[in-house]
């Protein structure tokens, strides 16, 4: 007892040392009791709120709760996916199920406020009951043919999860893109810590996601239609029927052991890791590892679920449309604003907080180069992002049946090229410097983040002209950011990520041609139309998510700065020395190119 | 007994040390170093910032030779890695103290 009281009051020795490990360890602990409690009270008070009938999902309605002290009955998991894609599941090209659907319990005269809503629901009720038994009456009839929709109704969700599995491991594998730009990006001094915060980030982004980041997220989503997963997806926290938050699904632990859930949740949380390790550019070589650690912790966590559920897990962005008649609400098709805008607005203020590099900055405050020390691994890593790209973008479908897929393919690549292009046009004539290979792959990059929000949703030249401007918009951005703002941004990530993430998602109000989208956050009608093509309802939604993102991000990453900051002695940065001598030893004990002398004149950032 | 120092450009280091062989030194030294003359290097761009590029990476290579031989060698290595352009080198001649074979002991010029 004495020994944990002891430990609590931060030991012996200096007092001023002392004061500081106290401050750190009870916020430690503190932190810990509240996420405990978080764990016990939101499953306690949410399922309250599963009861209430949830007006955006289409799921047949739960029986009413028995007065018996019986489970409540709900949706079933399925953890073989064994009954996902039955014959309930067969549909044709235009999306018309085959068979109708079984409408369950008639609706009782006491589930309703008044006569005439009763009525109309027993006559829609009526209505679906008519048919399924008109059904049930044929397939007594026509046994092969219900084999059939069985078969493939199973294969339509096997497509549909082989995509979605398949493009998740593309999006993986753009970890090893973002490492190797990073690293190549920054000095030789400092690239074993460089590699190690981006290989770390995959783990910690991931473990933190699946504790709990996918309930935040995903929890009240409801189902994962295109795999035929079963509704149970359903606890969302929500204030006069805006959604804010998932509160069921920690640790994909009771009815989220399903497999449709499972695919969703591996897809989403290598989307989590790409914002995860945009911040690791930003700040690399100055962050200490315990404070990039705790930070790892933070975003699976809390950081990125939450915007991600306004927007992805039925949440309010996500039902302006339904709910305020502004176009499908926020829509963002692969991640422009929940991936990358999120990743820059991180990035853009835990760079401004940790500060420059030493020696980026001259009295004067003109900046001065600290040149990348690899630009062969610089070009390699963009080439794997490109590559990866096409998981990230087409996968948005979540549907390997969705034909659309090959044109969200050709606008991705399509805006990556002219996103290049126009980078090295503008560096090269417009500002009148040589064809730069790190503003190169800057602006490849660029391209891709920027189209990220509208592929799907976008013609082809709509896609090239979206990475023309994102090209010229990297460039422009990393030029203010460097020398108006003063921050020291080594790999660009505020310009790429955050800028064309912003832009990127605003386009898809501007450029959306409304050929594709119907049905898109529960509005029919009509495809996802831009504000060139008619819908300014779309564009005011999109500027909302944006808004919302960036001001919610940027709350919640000071306060994970300034708590991270308390938490490791004061200051994310390493000393002085560590600093200048490369934070490879200090911080993580081994060299990353052992064994190859690197001459110190090529260490130090030349100046002017 | 002399030193002969010579800063050559990179590529040039094959022909020097042809032509060191043709003159009949028996041994060399050769180091990677960096370094500026009189043009002292020039202005780039990276990511829009202007930087110097000033130290330039070039080849020393030492040879140690008896006084006699100083000329013959000073001009081969003239000879072979002149190319005309700035940026040729320099050769420095320092005299020596004293020089030792470790295997077996010898001093002098018994030694070189």
């Amino acid at each position: 007892m004495r020994t944990v009281l002891r430990w609590f009051g931060g030991g012996d020795g200096d007092p001023a040392l002392q004061k500081k490990r106290m401050v750190r360890r009870s916020l430690g602990v503190w932190l810990m009791l509240l996420a405990l409690g978080w764990f016990w009270l939101i499953p306690k008070y949410s399922s309250a709120q599963d009861k209430k009938p949830e007006e955006t999902k289409a799921a047949a309605p739960a029986p009413a709760p028995a007065p018996a002290p019986q489970a409540p009955a709900g949706p079933k998991a399925d953890p073989n996916g064994g009954n996902t894609g039955d014959g309930s599941f067969a549909q044709d090209g235009g999306g018309t199920l085959f068979i109708p659907a079984d409408p369950g319990a008639a609706p009782e005269k006491k589930d309703f406020k008044d006569e005439k809503e009763y009525l109309d629901a027993k006559k829609a009720y009526d209505e679906k009951k008519k048919a399924f038994d008109e059904y049930t009456e044929q397939a007594k009839k026509e046994p092969l043919a219900v084999k059939l929709a069985n078969s493939v109704g199973h294969n339509r969700a096997g497509i549909n999860m082989t995509w979605i599995l398949i493009t998740g491991m593309l999006v993986m594998f753009m970890q090893a893109g973002f490492a190797l730009v990073e690293t190549g990006l920054c000095r030789a001094k400092n690239a074993a810590h460089t590699m190690a915060m981006n290989f770390l980030i995959y783990p910690l982004g991931m473990l933190g996601f699946y504790v709990c980041g996918f309930a935040f997220m995903f929890g009240g989503a409801g189902s994962v239609a295109t795999v035929g997963g079963p509704a149970v997806l359903d606890g969302m926290w929500s204030i006069n029927g805006w959604n804010i938050l998932g509160t069921k699904g920690y640790f994909l632990s009771g009815s989220f052991y399903d497999t449709s859930v499972f695919a969703i949740f591996f897809f989403q949380m290598v989307f989590m890791d790409t914002t995860a390790t945009i911040p690791t550019g930003a700040c690399a070589e100055r962050w200490k590892f315990s404070s990039f650690v705790l930070y790892g912790c933070a975003i699976g966590t809390i950081m990125y679920p939450i915007y991600g559920n306004w927007v992805w897990g039925g949440g309010w962005c996500s039902q302006l449309g339904v709910k305020l008649g502004l176009g499908h609400g926020t829509c963002d098709f692969a991640g422009s604003s929940v991936v990358h805008l999120q990743g820059g607005v991180i990035a853009f203020w835990f760079a401004k907080m940790i500060g420059p590099r030493i020696g980026k900055y001259n009295k004067d405050g003109s900046p001065n180069v600290i040149p990348a020390h690899n630009i062969p691994m610089v070009m390699l890593g963009t080439f794997i992002l490109a590559f990866g790209w096409f998981g990230f973008n087409p996968g948005g479908s979540l549907a390997g049946t969705d034909l659309r897929n090959a044109m969200s393919v050709v606008n991705t690549m399509l805006a990556s090229a002219t996103g290049a292009m126009a980078t090295t046009l503008w560096m090269w004539k417009v500002r009148g410097n040589k064809p730069d290979p790190s503003m190169m792959c800057n602006g490849m990059l660029a391209g891709l983040v920027a189209i990220t929000a509208p592929c799907a949703y976008v013609n082809s030249m709509s896609a090239c002209i979206i990475g023309l401007v994102a090209g010229i918009l990297v460039v422009e951005v990393v030029f203010f950011v460097e020398r108006k703002l003063k921050i020291d941004d080594p790999v660009g990530a505020i310009a790429v990520h955050g800028s064309n993430g912003l832009w990127g998602i605003l386009s898809v109000g501007l450029l959306s041609d409304g050929t594709y989208g119907d049905g898109v956050n529960g509005v029919s009608g009509k495809g996802v139309t831009g504000l060139f093509y008619g819908d300014a309802g779309q564009f005011a939604a999109q500027c909302i998510g944006a808004l919302a993102c960036i001001t919610y991000v940027s709350i919640i990453s000071i306060v994970v700065f300034k708590v991270v900051s308390a938490m490791t002695g004061g200051t994310q940065r390493p000393s002085a020395e560590v600093e200048v001598e490369g934070v490879d030893i200090a911080e993580v004990g081994c060299l990353g190119y052992c064994g190859i002398v690197m001459d110190k004149a090529s260490e130090s950032p030349v100046s002017k | 007994m002399k030193k002969v120092e010579a800063i050559v450009k990179p590529h040039k280091l094959d022909d020097v040390k042809t032509a060191l062989t043709q003159v009949g030194v028996q041994g060399l030294t050769v180091s990677e170093v960096r370094g500026f003359g009189r043009q002292k290097g020039h202005k780039e761009q990276y990511r829009g910032a202007e930087y110097t590029v000033d130290l330039v990476p070039k080849v020393k290579i030492e040879v140690v030779v008896g006084d006699g031989a100083v000329s013959a060698v000073v001009e081969a290595i003239t000879r072979a890695a002149r190319t005309g352009e700035i940026g040729d080198g320099k050769i420095f001649v320092t005299g020596l103290e004293g020089v030792t074979r470790i295997r077996t002991g010898e001093k002098g010029e018994a030694a070189i």
